[in-house]
């Protein structure tokens, strides 16, 4: 097809796609994202393929391997339409089944489908699921229902008209008024506000511009915006050119993180598509405004997910962040003014554009418009991806949504904004979840995270797990930083290995509240609140490790150990078998022992015992 | 080994600028799994840049390798999430039986095992990765078998 030159073409086009996109058709997708693919649904999905041709179903029924579902705990996941019935944990061998009963009869397929956790009913329908009902979702809605390599399919759901309208109907001025009236901040961190930092980056000086989108997703534990480009990159690609169009750039760029490799070439496919359709490149549908896109691939660098450190990095060299006495809007990417977005921020414009400031700005809190996608994971049931308004509590998204802890104990903590947040007390889990109150509460919105974690979980540990991170991924430009999270670093081991010191927290704020105020970029003035904010927090468990030489949670090697129930040993030998160091001796039939000065704490006794006979204390 | 018509087309696809360095450097760790000296060299050379520059961006990113890699690659994920969820155990484990730490590689080159900071497939938790085969729900105790796959005869153990 040769490019579209005009609105007029466009919406020829548009059209044509829609007569062919039938939506009482039956559809089966299977979830392509990450965790469900390591599950096996490229297996489902190539079964699906065999049995519906095998049953002369293929000119019937579509087969889509889609983006990702969210709901990760469950994969591999496969939605049928028209009626979207959900069905989880498919393997191959249920294919034939789904394939009888659900495609050919109508039916539901029982054991397939999710049962309620409380009351152990099952479910038939997707939008039934409590993890779907209680969310509101907009970025995510299509990643279940479109295939992310075929730009007729994010058409078809009304792709690309905000690009239209904006190009034909507004002014770059009014796009910015409406991002600017939507409310919209940024959200891979910070918060600013999104139409602000446009009309800064609008209104400086020079004819080179640039925007960027910021896709080096390097929080642990946070995989939000790599399921949008993967599951739709279209939609984030559409927010970019809106947003070129707006600030006057001619050339943009996404910056990815490399261990991302389906989402680089979903992102890169996208932009082949987009390119080939007149909808990048020239003179975009004869509007006369012209953009490029490069995709650039991180080399594995926390920092470059860091403003400054990120332009570095697509300049060619290494990524070390700058001080920001000059805003990017006004000298970024190589001196020009330039802007630079997270994933999500970008994929939010189309949706504004589309429908209007204010039903954006109807969502959300005084000062949080619009919704954020959470990746919920840790010691929770539902593990996956959410998208709800801003100012949902905590406790909903953990109970509702995430049906509650999945060991049974009770939730301690939930860790957002990864290493530049903090951990949030189970007896704060009422608070809405906003910029404004996630950083009074000594946390950060980052860029969406969230970690649930039981009594299990040692808060000195992980305090000491984020500071690890912090002091690899310093890069060392700044002293405050570099010296600040290794000296950090090493008081909290030496906690953990029974050998604190009193005077060791008020230490740790010490050095803490100097890598705030001294250090050059926000890895570096945020990587003191997992410590600071646990010290806040659970300070009697960092007392416990320092004076009484104890982990409460059981889990700092040093200050434990693991002893055999002498009640629950049945003498069955499994634990003796499998440790490493030789440490448990005992008869058949008879209590085992473990020699404490052979044990090194690794816990696979505890893990193969049968009969709970492991002790740690 | 290292032939300079493949670094010289890696070059000539970028173009030797500054700006597509680390393309340039990713490029040529695809075809050799790692960067060789004389790769770098020949690039520095060609970019007419002192070999420190171009040093200073290989060392940099973490994604880049100046040694040899083995010829499996192990990745336990050591995210927040499998953190909390005992990847720690697991990756002591990969460390014990093979004799190595984090970012080395076995004398006889069969694997190399590296800890990362998050694969994004947390449902999936603790996460180990051979040869980008997933692992999910990993355990200790379940590492020497997942090894026996790849090392085509027993791990020896210490025990």
């Amino acid at each position: 097809m040769p490019r579209l030159t005009s609105r007029a073409e466009f919406e020829a086009w548009r059209q044509s796609i829609l007569a062919s996109w039938d939506p009482s058709k039956p559809c089966i997708t299977v979830c392509g994202g990450t965790g469900c693919s390591a599950l096996g649904a490229k297996e489902v999905t190539a079964a699906l393929g065999r049995e519906l041709k095998k049953q002369g179903l293929q000119d019937k029924v579509d087969l889509k391997m889609t983006g990702c579902h969210g709901f990760c705990e469950r994969g591999p996941l496969v939605v049928v339409y028209p009626q979207h019935i959900f069905y989880q944990s498919v393997t191959a061998d249920d294919v034939p089944d789904i394939v009888s009963e659900t495609l050919i009869k109508g039916n539901p397929l029982e054991r397939k489908l999710y049962k309620d956790l409380v009351t152990g009913e099952p479910i038939v329908y997707e939008p039934d699921v409590p993890f779907y009902r209680e969310q509101h979702r907009i970025l995510m809605k299509y990643n279940g229902l479109i295939i992310p390599t075929r730009i007729q399919d994010y058409i078809a759901i009304g792709g690309y008209q905000a690009l239209c309208k904006a190009l034909f109907e507004m002014s770059p001025e009014q796009v910015i008024e409406e991002i600017k009236r939507s409310g919209l901040r940024g959200r891979g961190g910070a918060g600013f506000p999104t139409g602000r930092k446009w009309e800064e980056c609008r209104r400086a000086d020079g004819d080179i511009k640039y925007v960027i989108c910021n896709a080096d997703e390097g929080d642990p534990g946070a995989y939000q915006d790599r399921s949008l480009v993967e599951g739709n990159p279209h939609s984030i690609l559409e927010g970019i050119i809106i947003g070129a169009y707006a600030v006057g750039a001619h050339e943009g760029f996404i910056y990815i993180r490399h261990e991302y490799p389906l989402a680089v070439e979903h992102i890169t496919r996208a932009a082949e598509q987009a390119e080939e359709y007149g909808l990048l490149g020239k003179n975009i549908l004869g509007s006369g405004f012209d953009f490029t896109f490069k995709v650039h691939r991180g080399a594995g660098a926390f920092v470059c997910g860091e403003s400054s450190a990120l332009m570095r990095s697509i300049e060619g060299y290494a990524g070390e962040p700058r001080a920001k006495r000059i805003h990017a809007t006004e000298k970024g990417l190589w001196e020009r003014p330039t802007v630079l977005n997270n994933v999500k921020t970008w994929a939010s414009v189309p949706h504004i554009i589309n429908n209007g400031a204010d039903w954006f700005a109807q969502m959300g809190t005084e000062t949080s418009k619009g919704t954020m996608v959470f990746s919920l994971v840790g010691k929770v049931n539902n593990t996956g991806l959410v998208e709800v308004p801003m100012g949902a509590t905590l406790r909903h998204l953990v109970y509702d949504i995430g049906g509650g802890i999945s060991s049974g104990k009770r939730c301690k903590a939930v860790q957002t904004g990864g290493p530049s947040g903090g951990c949030i007390p189970e007896r704060l889990l009422d608070l809405p979840v906003d910029y404004e109150a996630l950083t009074e509460a000594g946390s950060i919105m980052g860029s969406g995270g969230l970690i649930v974690m039981d009594e299990d979980t040692c808060m000195v540990d992980v305090a000491r797990y984020f500071l690890h991170f912090t002091m690899e991924e310093s890069c060392g430009k700044c002293t405050a930083c570099r010296e600040g999270s290794r000296r950090m670093y090493e008081i909290l081991e030496r906690i953990v290995h029974g050998k604190g010191q009193e005077g060791d927290i008020e230490r740790l704020q010490e050095i803490g509240t100097t890598m705030i105020n001294g250090s050059l970029c926000a890895l570096g003035r945020m990587a003191p609140n997992p410590v600071l904010s646990t010290i806040r927090y659970f300070r009697e468990e960092y007392e416990a490790h320092i004076r009484d030489k104890r982990c409460p949670a059981a889990v700092c090697k040093d200050l434990i150990t693991y002893s055999i129930i002498a009640e629950n040993c049945t003498g069955c030998g499994v634990c003796l078998r499998n440790c490493p160091q030789g440490a448990i001796t005992g008869e058949k039939k008879q209590v085992h022992h473990i020699d404490p000065s052979k044990c090194i704490r690794c816990g696979i006794c505890r893990e193969v015992c049968r009969f709970d006979a492991i002790k740690v204390e | 080994m290292f032939d300079v018509n493949k670094v010289d087309a890696i070059i000539e696809k970028h173009g030797a600028e500054q700006r597509a360095l680390t393309a340039m450097l990713q490029d040529i760790q695809g075809e050799y799994n790692y960067l060789p000296r004389e790769a770098l060299e020949h690039l520095a050379q060609k970019m007419k840049l002192p070999l420190i520059q171009v040093y200073q961006v290989a060392r940099f990113y973490r994604a880049f390798s100046l040694e040899p890699r083995g010829k499996h690659s192990i990745t336990v994920c050591l995210g927040t999430a499998c953190h909390v969820r005992g990847g720690v155990a697991v990756a002591d484990q990969v460390g014990r039986l093979l004799g190595i730490k984090p970012g080395e590689t076995t004398k006889d080159r069969r694997f190399s095992f590296d800890t990362v900071n998050c694969l994004g497939c947390c449902a999936l938790g603790p996460v180990m990765v051979v040869d980008g085969q997933y692992y999910g729900k990993m355990a200790a105790s379940k590492v020497e078998r997942v090894l026996a796959k790849y090392s085509g005869e027993e791990v020896a153990t210490n025990a």
